[in-house]
């Protein structure tokens, strides 16, 4: 194995050193692309000019769905990863705490390698779509052109300051140079956030398009820009990024984790997946909130696309995507339930309880979320119910129920995360019963109240509903968190821990759950990318420019489920093939300290292949 | 073995006869399709695995004895159960496997959509009469004569021509009908029946019939008015 593995080593760093091997690969991929050269193409009615051209086996939307999912889980990952990294570092520079900074630079890291990968797909993903769909392009840069401009300008931008950011971060460690070092990862940060909305103008006039015929460039261009689903999907993409980012990370210590050896490495991955895990959450938590408003703006737009989206044959996506968020929720808190139980010995029992409580709620959330309007039934069973249509839990099928589990899932995941930060400590503060009190109050009215909602919501008109019941129960959650969150602070602030957390002691299945997690949200992010797009139907522009290549049929939900799978796979291989070659020389240097593997025992072996945290050498 | 992995049995045990005999049992309900009991089984025993490897204690409790009694020696009696396992197993994947696969003379599940999306010339449509107690009056006296008989006197969608249909004509006062769709789509569904459903309203087979030929347009704007007004609902708006 490691004879085999210093061989792929050996062979990349030759291919990276030599240009001559790098000329040799490149001409092989050539080759691979050699039938492109045989491309059809299809002048759709034009006259005379090509309005579409074909890719041969895989078909040019397939290829071009492939590379812009691949390049948009990259994007996002990229764009997501810096929000927190900085954040981190301002922690660890604030706190004076050496280990935030560490892994601040460790997540810029995986940044770094990632970046340039995404810049490549964008790349061939744009060279594709000048060659697949070049109607379509001449349209989108007429419109657009002053955006591209802009665009570009900003990607230099972004480049140079990561360049500067990650390279100078030894560099910039201490006094005002950190302090400039800080305030290049926000500029990173913001010119980041240009340029996530800057492409998103370009996707989401093609489902709310505005177009005006008069005025200059500049204004059409902006009026095209200001769509009305443009800040919609900023915000909803922007949360999701950081989603995606921190889950990522937390897969990536996760797996780090799981081949660590020896238990400085553990207790730092521990750590890490821990941080990783909480991101993920803290973004999934506002999700939801983002994902209605989004989808109440395109049905306001247009009620076609909004029924196609939830009431119409997109409606079985949701159902999907109901299951992915129910497993990361489910692996989400479980993961924070395997470190009150882990991390602080002796807490099992205290805490075994409310945990079986959170978890039938969840669970019973997570029926009432699953259960489709419409069932998937046998002719017999269809007429049994009289329908497809369940006469009792038919009504766990539309948003009003939807949305009340869904807040109370979120609700119970905060509760998971404020036990956990309790957990293991006692509060000393005279006034700590009447905090809880208070605490405890808050969270059943409130809890009530979200289900009094929901249910009364099905009396009422649908506007009441959406514009005040709905609005009411996020209001409510939010305002649970921002009661509770600062009054814990406040009342761990003077209390004395019992039991310490101890790192680095969790099971091989904590790091297999973080992965898991990752996973889910690839493949939620890969299926509503599918939404989002077929939502469209047959336009290019939504009722403006028609799709009329062979592909304006919409796919299937099996077969876009299996490229769905696909895409989630590919990412997932580039991931690990660029986290790999970016950590190498940590292993290398590793290895370099030197204990062979019978000094350290058991522990020395990584967890998933049976070494485990308790068999470390207590040192 | 344990009691421990007895609990979640007997737990599965109860759910399933719970959703099999007791929900169907309940006053207007009906037998679930096996979609839903087999999703609400796999959240039960997600549910139990979870809370079983907590903590390394639970997963211990939980896991050793099915590793004992899969792998381990010495388990006396039970090695015959144990090759019992072994041989029934698979031959059960395969038999789920072979009733999943081959042909049957039973018809494809159904998976329709209930609320297709409409055709763009009417999406943008509101309704041109005007909503006054007379206007209505008519409507419901329209409602009466054309679609009473499918959708119920009481637009509950039991009318005495209902029984039969599949699938059923809409139950105009269940909040997941009239009142999730704007008055324009109303109007499409109306215009155009069943007949006139889309793609994705396969296996198109309404019975709705397409009353373009026989009603006015003014008089289906009188109808919607009525038939929303009767049911107690309001049409989905967004001022
Ligand atoms: C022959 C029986 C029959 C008659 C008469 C009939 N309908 Fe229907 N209607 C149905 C059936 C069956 C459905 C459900 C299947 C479908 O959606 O097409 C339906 C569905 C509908 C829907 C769609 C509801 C939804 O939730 O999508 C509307 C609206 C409707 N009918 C209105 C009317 C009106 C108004 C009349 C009288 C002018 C009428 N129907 C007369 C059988 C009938």
């Amino acid at each position: 194995m490691m004879h085999q593995r210093g061989f792929i080593q050996r062979l990349v760093r030759c291919v990276a050193e030599s240009p001559a091997a790098f000329a040799a690969i490149g001409a092989f991929m050539g080759l691979l692309s050699l039938p492109d050269l045989s491309m059809a193409a299809d002048s759709g009615g034009g006259a005379g000019a090509v309005a579409y051209r074909d890719v041969p086996v895989i078909g040019s939307r397939n290829l071009v769905w492939v590379i812009a999912q691949l390049h948009l889980l990259l994007a996002g990952f990229v764009l997501g990863v810096p929000i927190f990294a900085w954040l981190c570092e301002v922690v660890g520079w604030k706190s004076g705490e050496k280990r935030y900074d560490k892994l601040a630079k460790e997540f810029t890291k995986l940044l770094s390698s990632a970046y340039s990968t995404t810049a490549l797909f964008g790349g061939i993903l744009l060279f594709l779509l000048i060659g697949a769909y070049p109607k379509l392009m001449a349209y989108l840069s007429d419109i657009f052109f002053p955006s591209f401009m802009v665009y570009c300008a900003l990607f230099l931008l972004e480049t140079a300051t990561l360049y500067m950011y990650w390279y100078g971060w030894d560099a910039m460690s201490e006094g005002r140079s950190k302090v400039f070092h800080l305030f290049l990862g926000f500029m990173l940060n913001v010119f980041a956030f240009f340029i996530m909305i800057i492409p998103n103008s370009w996707a989401t006039f093609q489902a709310s398009p505005v177009v005006i015929a008069e005025g200059s460039d500049m204004a059409r261009a902006w009026a095209a820009t200001w769509n009305p689903t443009w800040w919609p999907v900023n915000i909803h993409r922007l949360i999701a990024n950081v989603v995606l980012g921190g889950y990522i990370c937390g897969a990536y210590a996760g797996i780090r984790y799981l081949s660590a050896r020896g238990p400085e490495e553990r207790e730092h991955y521990d750590w890490m997946g821990y941080v990783g895990n909480f991101i993920g959450v803290f973004g999934l938590l506002p999700l939801p909130f983002a994902g209605y408003w989004l989808m109440r703006e395109i049905y306001q737009y247009n009620q076609q696309m909004g029924i196609t989206l939830m009431g119409g044959f997109l409606s079985w996506l949701f159902i999907l995507q109901a299951m992915l968020i129910g497993v990361l929720f489910l692996g989400s808190n479980y993961y924070f339930w395997l470190g009150i139980t882990h991390r602080i010995p002796g807490s099992e029992l205290k805490y075994r309880r409310p945990m079986l409580a959170m978890l039938i709620i969840l669970l019973l959330c997570l029926g009432v979320w699953m259960t489709p309007h419409s069932l998937v039934a046998s002719l017999e069973e269809a007429r049994k119910m009289g329908g497809t249509h369940h006469p009792l839990l038919g009504v766990f099928g539309v948003m009003s129920a939807k949305m009340t589990v869904s807040n109370l899932m979120i609700l119970v995941t905060f509760m998971s995360f404020i036990m956990y930060w309790r957990a293991g400590k006692e509060d000393t503060a005279t006034w700590a019963k009447l905090a809880k009190a208070v605490m405890g109050g808050v969270l059943v009215i409130a809890g009530l109240v979200v289900v009094v909602l929901g249910v009364w919501g099905y009396f009422v008109p649908a506007i009441v509903r959406i514009n005040y019941f709905s609005t009411s129960q996020v209001l409510i959650v939010i305002f649970v968190m921002l009661t509770i969150t600062p009054l814990t602070a406040l009342l761990l602030k003077s209390a004395k821990t019992t039991t310490e957390m101890v790192w680095g002691k969790m099971p091989p299945r904590a790091g297999y759950s973080l992965v898991l997690n990752a996973i889910m949200v690839i493949l939620l992010m890969t299926l509503m990318g599918y939404a989002r797009s077929s939502s469209r139907v047959h336009w290019h522009v939504y009722g403006v420019m028609r799709d009329s290549s062979q592909y304006a049929f919409s796919p299937a939900l099996g077969y876009a489920a299996a490229l769905m799978a696909a895409n989630t796979f590919f990412f997932c291989m580039i991931v690990a093939f660029i986290f790999w070659v970016a950590t190498m020389g940590d292993k290398a240097k590793g290895g370099k300290d030197g204990h062979g593997k019978d000094e350290m025992g058991h522990g020395a072996l990584p967890a998933m292949a049976g070494g485990s945290p308790t068999l470390d050498k207590q040192s | 073995m344990g009691g421990s992995l007895l609990k979640p049995a007997i737990l599965i045990g109860i759910v399933y006869v719970i959703l099999k005999f007791v929900v169907p049992n309940i006053p207007g309900s009906a037998p679930l399709p096996s979609s839903l009991i087999f999703l609400y089984l796999m959240l039960t025993t997600t549910g139990i695995v979870i809370f079983a490897t907590l903590s390394g204690e639970s997963k211990d409790a939980f896991w050793n004895p099915i590793q004992r009694f899969m792998t381990g020696e010495n388990i006396g009696g039970l090695q015959a159960l144990r090759y019992a396992v072994l041989i029934v197993f698979p031959l059960l994947v395969g038999w789920q496997t072979y009733g999943s696969t081959a042909t049957s003379d039973a018809p494809p599940a159904e998976n329709r959509t209930i609320h297709p999306a409409p055709p763009g010339e009417y999406t943008g449509l509101s309704n041109p009469v005007a909503k006054t107690p007379e206007n209505i009056m008519q409507g419901k006296g329209f409602y009466a004569a054309f679609c009473s008989p499918c959708h119920g006197g009481k637009f509950d969608g039991k009318g005495p021509a209902a029984r039969g249909f599949n699938p059923p004509p809409a139950n105009f006062s269940d909040p997941t009908t009239i009142a999730m769709l704007q008055e324009s789509y109303l109007f499409w569904r109306i215009k155009k029946g069943g007949v006139g459903l889309p793609i994705e309203g396969m296996p198109w087979k309404s019975a709705m019939p397409r009353w373009e030929v026989e009603l006015p347009d003014e008089w289906i704007w009188k109808i919607i008015l009525g038939e929303y007004d009767g049911a107690h609902q309001s049409p989905r708006t967004w001022e």
